[in-house]
């Protein structure tokens, strides 16, 4: 560290009154839309979203109006999509890998427990009667009703429920079937309008605690009780009718007898998840297998395109070599088609059935692999696949690592006698190695998350039979993370379980990461040259 | 003497002649490899002026050729009807988006490494560190949270939120802070301080000096990390089909990838000619500049 950038850090005194002002006005702005969006985050329960927002706002305060944050100006943007594109969702999956988060447990409680106590019964003492529905131009509602005994009444929310009589005042002429053909303020709805309506049924007629009436079907309208009462205090709900009490159990409301009541809602459940893809047999069949492969498909991958790669770099390496530039670049042409393409299009190419190169193999042997159909031939098409689209990037990789092996190195080899094989085994690749090495590594990685050509090609398929969740014989983790919470399959959406697992591949990633730095002495490197 | 350089002829023309043969027996081997490479994407342009459009039927030199593909791939042939299909709009779309996110995600990334490289601060290295780190959770693992993180800042702001070019932008963002800044860091350490003093002495601040002198000479890294990031936004499949929901945001490899549901083979030629108009901007862009973008590859990694 030399003085003169000593003084950048801390020179900021010579800042002008303009550039003061516009920094503050542009800090009062941010924080006035902050402020704007957290309430409404607030006011709709988005709790962790309200969290990572404060964040990021407090460190732009901090970093444009502290002087010896300077140098964090020149990164406020980026660093708070940093946060929040990258460090929050990483904090959010690890949170949700430790809930029931999924299909039956997508509310939160503070949603749930309203639904909850919307349900209603008719208790045995319970009146019913029969309903026509009126409506004022603000949207209220009224209800005249009529019982058994054929006394009527006018119920209105909020409001006691009293008898009345057509032609009362307020009250407008009866028809022919003894209903009022309007209510003072109110313009009677047609029953067919009023069957459709959807608040209607919503809707509870009376004063809560002394009488009240809901809709219950088409004709009747009852004096409804509700269901369930929830307690704060010990976290149970009770069941008005017959006193049952359910507990909260891992997010479900749950009796003793063991009924349980829908919704469920989000719930911490601890290690459940990671228990269920340990021990679960129903998910440990798959798992196995997907696992398997999720190792050997990158690790093939890996050495075949390095290999060719490396082939053709070495074959065509000569500065005099005839054509040199248009081999290299026809070669390349895999690398440059967008990956997507290029898979859908081996996907056509491959076609069991109609595929050009079953058409050939089948006129040329009669049998041709059935790649989509079959596990084993699935897995080759993959690699197939995989070896087209990766090696020119190891051959342009390797092209110019080879570039920087000095010469005098090979011609030393050559005046004591060295084979070719000798020269490219103790001289060539050590040293190439030592180069590329990291990038092998990297492509593994990349392979073992090689999303994209998994589900792309066939989704996984062909599917594992008798498998408790959707996975197929070529699912990495990855893409069996993707079904379980994207692709319910009839089977629900399972976030916390495909968080779980995406802990767990990160694990695997991390600690294949953390040997190649080890391995290559990377991070001392890094360290160095900051 | 001569028998002497007889011998020598003799070897000088053998040692020829073997690399003569090598050389040959190279090219062989090119025309395979070139073979494995390309076949597949002639059989692509081949399909795609296949007028009878059924993978079944195809063949290398197209029975039936003809434009038929690509006149209902822009929807003006009004006997073929596929539901969603708007390509134009697709491209568009693409192109848009993968544009706005480029040239945002260069500005913050140049900034950042501005500092990085130019400003000694407490936790510089640390930071440097953290972001390479951060590079190994693979942002699809993530790919739940980000979900309800656009989803609930749609519901605040419908303009950034789900089934929104904004809110795909956003999220191509986020990853502007990674393995890029790096890049573009090691380039600035190696432009001479020199140039900043100079520019100091004559009382320009941080941001002339970085706008006024050292921009201009950041040129070259610039256009190949912003093609390259060009090139990976236009390419990604999985972001965009999560966030965009309508068949008129699609961008191009979400629109193409509807071809594979159901009966794939029969809108194979179609397929055929999408594929290979979506493709052909990024072949050309890779192998205009395909000296640059290995020098782009390899910088850092590989030791020179």
């Amino acid at each position: 560290m030399n003085k003169s950038s000593k003084k950048k850090q801390t020179g900021m005194g010579e800042e002008s009154f303009f550039s003061k002002l516009s920094r503050f006005i542009l800090i009062l702005v941010l924080d006035a839309g902050a402020i704007w969006f957290i309430q409404n985050a607030v006011s709709k329960g988005f709790t962790q979203m309200v969290g990572v927002l404060a964040v990021i706002t407090l460190m732009l305060n901090v970093i444009f109006l502290h002087p010896r944050a300077y140098p964090f100006r020149w990164m406020a943007i980026g660093l708070s999509f940093l946060v929040l594109f990258t460090i929050y969702p990483m904090l959010f999956t690890i949170y949700v890998a430790f809930t029931n988060y999924g299909d039956g447990h997508l509310l939160t409680k503070e949603q749930a427990i309203p639904l909850i106590e919307k349900t209603t019964y008719l208790p045995e003492a319970g009146k019913s009667y029969k309903w026509t529905a009126f409506k004022s131009d603000s949207g209220d509602y009224a209800l005249w009703l009529v019982n058994a005994e054929n006394e009527s009444f006018l119920a209105k929310p909020g409001e006691s429920i009293i008898p009345a009589q057509p032609g009362e005042p307020g009250i407008g002429e009866a028809d022919s079937s003894g209903i009022p053909t309007s209510i003072d303020g109110y313009t009677r709805i047609n029953a067919l309008v009023a069957a459709t309506d959807k608040n209607l049924p919503n809707i509870r007629f009376g004063l809560e605690g002394e009488q009240a009436v809901q809709i219950r079907t088409q004709n009747e309208a009852a004096e409804l009780e509700i269901l369930y009462k929830y307690d704060p205090e010990t976290d149970t709900i009770t069941d008005q009718s017959n006193g049952d009490v359910y507990e909260n159990k891992d997010g479900t409301f749950t009796s003793q007898f063991g009924k349980t009541i829908k919704p469920g809602f989000r719930a911490v459940i601890g290690l459940k998840n990671f228990q269920d893809f340990a021990t679960s047999p129903a998910l440990r069949g798959p798992l196995v297998q997907i696992m398997t492969w999720n190792f050997i498909f990158p690790t093939v991958s890996v050495l075949s395109t390095f290999a060719l790669g490396l082939a053709i770099a070495i074959m065509f390496n000569d500065k005099d070599f005839p054509l040199k530039k248009l081999i290299r670049s026809l070669l390349l042409i895999p690398y440059t088609v967008p990956g997507l393409i290029s898979i859908i299009m081996w996907r056509g190419l491959l076609n069991s059935e109609f595929g050009i190169i079953n058409r050939y193999l089948e006129a040329l042997f009669g049998w041709a692999p059935p790649w989509t159909v079959e596990p084993f031939w699935a897995q080759v098409a993959i690699l197939i696949v995989n070896f087209w689209l990766g090696y020119p990037y190891f051959m342009l990789i390797t092209s110019g690592a080879l570039q920087s092996i000095p010469s005098d190195i090979y011609e030393a080899a050559m005046i004591d006698g060295a084979t070719p094989w000798q020269r490219f085994q103790k001289i060539t690749l050590p040293l190439l190695l030592v180069a590329v090495g990291p990038l092998l590594i990297a492509s593994y990685v990349y392979n073992f998350n090689n999303f994209n050509l998994i589900y792309l090609f066939i989704q996984g398929g062909p599917p594992i039979v008798g498998a408790a969740t959707q996975a197929g014989h070529t699912d990495i983790l990855i893409s069996y993370v993707y079904k379980l919470a994207f692709e319910s399959g009839g089977r629900g959406v399972q976030y916390g379980l495909a968080s779980a697992i995406s802990i767990i591949v990160f694990f695997i990633v991390g600690s294949i990461t953390l040997l190649q730095y080890r391995f290559t002495n990377m991070w001392e490197e890094v360290s160095e040259n900051v | 003497m001569s028998n002497f350089s007889q011998n020598y002829e003799r070897l000088r023309s053998s040692q020829k002649f073997q690399k003569q043969l090598s050389v040959t027996l190279r090219l062989i081997v090119a025309v395979f490899l070139i073979f494995f490479a390309v076949f597949p994407v002639l059989w692509i342009v081949s399909a795609s002026l296949d007028s009878s459009q059924s993978l079944a039927t195809q063949t290398l030199i197209p029975a039936k050729a003809g434009f038929q593909n690509y006149v209902r791939l822009f929807g003006l042939d009004p006997d073929y009807k596929f539901a969603g299909l708007d390509f134009k709009r697709w491209v568009f779309n693409s192109v848009k988006v993968s544009g706005i996110s480029t040239i945002l995600s260069l500005s913050i990334t140049t900034m950042a490494a501005y500092a990085f490289s130019r400003m000694r601060f407490a936790g510089r290295v640390t930071m440097l560190k953290t972001i390479l780190l951060l590079q190994v959770f693979p942002n699809l693992l993530a790919l739940v949270a980000i979900y309800v993180l656009i989803f609930q800042a749609g519901e605040i702001i419908p303009a950034i939120g789900l089934n929104t070019h904004a809110g795909l932008i956003l999220v191509y963002l986020g990853g502007s802070m990674g393995i890029n800044i790096w890049l573009m860091k090691g380039y600035l350490d190696t432009i001479p301080r020199a140039i900043d003093e100079s520019g100091m002495v004559d009382g320009a601040s941080h941001f002339q000096i970085f706008w006024n002198l050292l921009l201009p000479l950041l040129r070259p890294i610039l256009i190949v990390i912003g093609i390259l990031s060009f090139i990976g936004t236009y390419g990604d499949f999985l972001l965009a089909r999560i966030l965009l929901t309508d068949a008129d945001n699609y961008t191009v490899m979400v629109g193409l990838q509807l071809f594979t549901a159901g009966q794939f083979d029969q809108k194979w030629g179609v397929f055929a000619a999408g594929a290979l108009l979506g493709a052909l901007p990024i072949m050309i862009i890779y192998l205009a500049l395909q000296d640059q973008i290995a020098g782009g590859l390899t910088t850092g990694a590989v030791k020179e």
